[in-house]
């Protein structure tokens, strides 16, 4: 059954709130990984790596850089999930 | 055929441990004009302070040498004692003769068998693997194993991969026969499918370019090793027939605080198990940063000798190995 939004922005942001140790109001989808969350490129890699366990997709490298905002990690994984 | 066989496998244990760091502890401040960073950009990105540097007239095997005669007399042996070198680095700047033959002339070891091996990170635990099947196949019954770098002369300062991270040093064991077995099953690999990860910028032979620097995708190497390298890690403890817990020390090269702090995280280490941050003072030294984190903890008395280590290389190939060790002195 595919995620919604809704649950994948839940568990995108207990994870960012895991790495960051940010309080989960901060993170939303209109906020910025590097800007807002001070989230660098090797923090980013975990979140990415934890999210792919979490949602079981994939999120290969070259795909990481793009992912400039909370919103858009949530679309690219709601888009990649495989199929059960 | 004719010849002797040893009647039974012998055990191999690594009997001494000891190294040598870059004179010069190089600050963050000192390189960060080139790259257009800061201190605190580099301590809270890799956890490094200082790094060690050799002088420029010092060479990968004059760290090496130095390092060797260190750990023979450590071992109280002599040089004539050594049966085999291996010698593990990337910093050579000959492809032939190797850096091992002038080794074991340079510390009066004439005679004995000596070759490098290529394992950039991972090549002092690659190493360990070797001296332990030698000694155990009773092909050698003292092997002078050393990971030894001078990432200094492979550096562009306007590098913001890697430069910054890096120190020269060398850092050397003994593996001999002993009582009892003190080296578990090396657990290694590697993954030619990431080659491109972590390597020179070039090869040697393109006309009228530059030496060849060192080069990294950062981001890509910490995800492949907080990834792969817990797997590694606890492959070996099974494969030592022992639990984490048992652990006195964890000794995982030194690449990045960051990614030794992700290890420890990933395997849920007790608290009991002293970590090596090497990485902080000394940079990271390559195949040399395990045997002198190892070193460090020795030294400062940290752990005992005699403690169980779980040992990590992991670098460019990408070339990955793991073992636990008994550390030298101790109960063997």
């Amino acid at each position: 059954m595919a995620l919604d939004k809704s649950e994948v922005l839940a568990g995108l942001t207990e994870i960012i709130v895991d790495e960051t140790g940010l309080p989960a109001e901060s993170v939303a989808p209109g906020k910025s990984f590097v800007d807002d969350l001070d989230v660098d490129s090797l923090s980013m890699m975990t979140i990415v790596t934890l999210a792919e366990d979490k949602f079981s997709v994939r999120i290969p490298d070259e795909a990481v850089k793009d992912l400039t905002t909370v919103g858009e990690a949530v679309e690219y994984i709601v888009a990649a999930e495989a199929p059960h | 055929m004719r010849g002797s066989t040893p009647p039974t496998p012998a055990r191999a244990q690594i009997l001494a441990i000891d190294g040598v760091r870059g004179g010069r502890l190089v600050p963050n401040d000192d390189l960060i004009g080139p790259i257009d960073s800061s201190d605190e950009w580099i301590r809270q990105r890799t956890g490094i302070i200082t790094r060690a540097r050799a002088r420029a007239d010092q060479s990968v095997i004059d760290l090496a040498a130095d390092a060797s005669v260190r750990v023979l007399a450590r071992a109280n042996l002599a040089a004539t004692d050594i049966d085999a070198i291996i010698l593990a680095t990337v910093t050579h700047f000959f492809q032939t003769p190797s850096a091992a033959a002038i080794l074991a002339e340079r510390i009066g070891a004439r005679g004995a068998a000596a070759w490098d091996i290529s394992a950039a990170c991972a090549g002092y635990c690659y190493g360990i693997g070797h001296a332990d099947a030698l000694v155990r196949a009773g092909a050698a019954r003292h092997v002078l194993v050393v990971g030894a770098e001078k990432l200094s002369d492979f550096i562009d300062p306007t590098d913001r991969t890697i430069s910054y991270l890096l120190g020269d040093g060398a850092g050397a064991a003994i593996v001999g026969v002993g009582a009892t077995q003190g080296i578990g099953p090396t657990v290694w690999g590697t993954d030619g499918s990431r080659a491109g990860l972590v390597g020179q910028t070039r090869g040697w032979r393109e006309p009228g370019a530059a030496p060849p620097t060192l080069t990294q995708e950062g981001p890509s190497v910490y995800r492949w090793a907080v990834t792969a390298i817990p797997k590694l890690a606890r492959q070996a403890v099974a494969a030592a027939g022992i639990d984490l817990a048992d652990l006195g020390a964890f000794i995982p090269h030194q690449a990045n605080l960051r990614i030794v702090d992700q290890f420890v995280k990933a395997l849920k280490l007790p608290d009991h198990v002293v970590v090596a941050r090497d990485i902080v003072e000394t940079g990271n030294t390559s195949a040399a940063s395990v045997p002198l984190a190892t070193e460090r903890l020795l030294r400062e008395g940290t752990v005992p000798g005699g403690a169980l280590a779980l040992s990590v290389g992991f670098g460019a190939g990408l070339a990955y190995a793991a073992q636990v060790t008994r550390l030298p002195g101790g109960e063997q």
